[in-house]
């Protein structure tokens, strides 16, 4: 394996310098449409490319046609197993012809091993003959094409041009993937609960759902008020809140300190230090929320005679807001610092002070930025998950007080796909229509986030 | 002849580089006067330090002997709010806030407290915007954003801003530098109109400019002040070679 790759590379590298030598032999004589190591390229390219390709689909099909070769050989043992217990000799066999072996294989089982090596050789074989054969090919090819009129730059162009887009289509096709993905099993879904009732229904107990388990029938009248996401909507709005409580004001005042008073030595300190706060790994935060913040939050609620549950929205709410601090006075520093000195100079020259240039001039025109700064902060609250999952409970509580439990969309898709469940349980598929709801929400605040700040770049450029 | 700005021995510094050299000026009240001089001579440097707004560039220091009215600008007796409030200033390129036109012109009689009953201000912002000459133009919008006006407009908005607060002195740098000709001809008559009631100070590098709207030119060279005088002798016979080969265009 690692030897083909390296042969391939090799051999491409061998069409570069032939290529090479030929165009330059020609340029002896006449001069030729690009220069020679192009024609060096176009060989090592017209190897490289199918060559990968031929290798890449005879890596994919191997484990195919292995299993179909196993299959015709030990046709008359297999015939009696069942489909998990052929899946399981299988793997057996695999493992023993990768040496891991026990001690207690019949011989049937290693038999097989056997014929998987023998299988495997043959195969590496195969793909050594492909890559020489294409290799072969490729080579003839650029032979006969390579003429002193031949344009070989402009073909070296266009197939990089080519890859290059197929490396963004890649990026753009796994985003639609994932996309789709999530809308197929929503519709699945749906197909347990309506639509409305996800939408508008206030309770939310996905346990319900395990009733379908024992008696296999589909009662949907349970399911209708299992899964109402109205409160976890309003959980991850009241912690989505409590973190922008923390976040805008610390954000925006610290923001407008560096943008307008630091000197330029702190800020060049500071800003990097408080974008730390953004890269400390959530989970940090998430244990921070539960084992820190949460039981002093408590403590200070007893202090002062308040009942405060030791999974308080407060406590996951302030520590989140701590995490997006950086999102809100990273980017309302940048806009408030791209407000033109004339307009400062103009404000200035009117008698006005420096506090109230800021306020009156400076901050009104940094305003959709920083909105803009607000919303990006806000998508970001709403997907985080970790803390919420770590300091925030599981309970589902349809109340706007920060101290009582509170849970989130996102805390309870990592409930329903962990444990053993099946995925044809809508206990489980819920996950994809919340993750659904949770991209669209995203998705929009980001558009707006986006939109308002653009329209703000525009206004000064 | 009354003086309303005295400078004397200013030398102003960037950094270690100085950019004006020990410069004594005189500017009357009530009349016109143009600095002249190629571009990097320190026109826009002595302009600023009329009304402090050098103190807002970290790195320059301006040293020597400023007063308006015969009092020191750098004195205890006047905070620097209070200067600029007197001495109002105009910039090279426009600069209206992006609020209304009205809030434009609202926007230094606000922030000094001259008056909180809402006529009050209706009639200041409609008697500056009239001195500016842009009334007429805007006084059906003037809740539109001061940004959508044309150059020319805008810059006059400028001015009507900056006489909202009654100034007694106007600097202006360069303000028609970004203007069409016809913006820059009206404006130059509304600075002759102008100058019935305040001091002007203005910055230009239009020989053209500075022979028809200044009673007195100054004219810069190298941060040093070379000639001043009035503006018919310094373009008809200047007494300094420099200053006849600037004004004849053969160098800046
Ligand atoms: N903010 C500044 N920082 C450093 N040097 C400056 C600054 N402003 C102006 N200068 C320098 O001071 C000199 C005078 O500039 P300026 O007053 O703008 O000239 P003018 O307005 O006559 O074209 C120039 O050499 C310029 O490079
Ligand atoms: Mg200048």
């Amino acid at each position: 394996m690692f030897y083909s790759v390296l042969t391939l590379f090799v051999l491409s590298f061998i069409g570069f310098y032939l290529g090479k030598r030929k165009s330059i032999k020609l340029s002896q004589n006449i001069k030729l449409a690009s220069l020679p190591s192009y024609y060096g390229y176009l060989a090592m390219l017209y190897i490289l490319i199918p060559t990968l390709i031929a290798w890449f689909v005879l890596l994919v099909g191997e484990n195919f046609v292995l299993e179909k070769y196993l299959f015709l050989i030990l046709k008359e043992f297999l015939i009696s197993m069942s489909g998990s217990e052929v899946q399981l000799f299988f793997i057996k066999i695999k493992n023993l012809s990768e040496g891991a072996s026990f001690g207690n294989e019949s011989d049937i089982e290693l038999l097989g091993a056997q014929k998987i090596i023998q299988f495997k050789n043959l195969f590496l074989l195969l793909t050594y003959l492909v890559i020489f054969l294409v290799t072969a090919i490729a080579l003839y090819l650029v032979n006969k094409k390579i003429s002193p009129t031949f344009k070989s730059q402009r073909h070296v162009e266009k197939i990089v041009n080519l890859f290059i887009q197929l490396c963004s289509y890649v990026a753009i096709l796994i985003t639609v993937g994932i996309f789709l993905s999530l809308v197929f099993e929503t519709i699945n879904f749906f197909g347990y609960v309506n639509p409305l009732d996800f939408l508008f229904g206030i309770n939310w107990n996905p346990n319900k759902a395990f009733v379908i388990d024992s008696s296999d029938v589909i009662d949907k009248d349970i399911l209708k008020d299992a899964f109402g996401i109205i409160p976890l909507m309003t959980g991850t709005l009241l912690v989505v809140f409590l973190a922008m409580l923390v976040s805008i004001p610390l954000g925006l005042m610290s923001a407008i300190y560096l943008a307008e008073y630091a000197p330029k030595r702190i800020r060049d300190i500071s800003k990097p230090v408080i974008e730390i706060l953004a890269g400390i790994p959530t989970v940090v935060y998430g244990f921070f929320a539960a084992l820190v913040v949460a039981p002093k939050i408590a403590d200070l609620g007893e202090y002062i005679g308040l009942d405060v549950s030791s999974e308080s929205a407060l406590a996951a709410g302030l520590t989140m807001g701590v995490m997006i601090i950086p999102f809100v006075s990273s980017l309302s520093d940048d806009v408030i610092r791209a407000v033109p000195q004339s307009l400062r100079d103009g404000s200035y020259a009117l008698g006005a002070t420096k506090s109230e240039t800021i306020i009156k001039v400076i901050l009104p025109s940094a305003l959709p930025g920083i909105i803009g700064s607000f919303l990006l902060a806000i998508s970001r609250a709403i997907g985080e998950t970790m803390i919420v999952v770590m300091a925030a409970s599981l309970q589902a509580n349809l109340t706007i007080n920060p101290l009582e439990p509170t849970t989130t969309i996102t805390t309870q898709i990592v409930t329903a796909l962990t444990g053993d469940t099946e995925f044809d349980n809508p206990k489980t598929l819920v996950a994809f229509a919340l993750g659904l709801t949770l991209f669209f929400a995203t998705l929009l605040l980001n558009y707006f986030a986006l939109r308002t700040v653009k329209k703000y770049r525009e206004q000064y450029d | 002849m009354v003086n309303a700005i005295n400078t004397k021995n200013l030398n102003v510094y960037y950094r270690d580089q100085q950019a004006i050299h020990n410069i004594s000026l005189d500017f009357l009240k009530n009349k016109v006067t143009a600095l002249i001089g190629p571009s990097g001579c320190g026109k826009s440097t002595f302009l600023r330090c009329l009304n402090r707004m050098n103190d807002v560039i970290d790195i320059c220091r301006v040293e020597g002997n400023i007063s308006l009215n015969g009092i020191d600008i750098y004195s205890k007796e006047i905070e620097v709010e209070y200067l600029r409030e007197k001495i109002g200033m105009i910039f090279q390129k426009p600069n209206p806030f992006p609020k209304s036109i009205y809030d434009n012109v609202a926007y230094g009689p606000r922030i000094h407290g001259f008056t909180d009953k809402k006529e009050e201000m209706d009639l200041i912002v409609e008697t500056s915007l009239k001195k500016a000459g842009l009334f007429e133009e805007v006084k059906d919008r003037l809740e539109d954003m001061g940004t959508s006006l044309s150059g020319g407009q805008q810059q006059r908005l400028c001015i009507a801003r900056a006489i909202a607060i009654k100034p007694e002195v106007i600097l202006m740098d360069e303000p028609c530098s970004a203007l069409d000709p016809i913006a820059t001809s009206i404006i130059e008559e509304l600075i002759t109109d102008l100058k019935k009631s305040y001091t002007i100070i203005i910055v230009t590098h239009s020989m053209q400019q500075a022979a028809r709207v200044s009673d007195k030119t100054a004219f810069f060279h190298l941060g040093n002040l070379i000639e001043e005088g009035d503006t018919s002798k310094i373009f008809t016979k200047p007494d300094h070679q420099k200053t006849n080969d600037y004004i004849t265009g053969r160098f800046g």
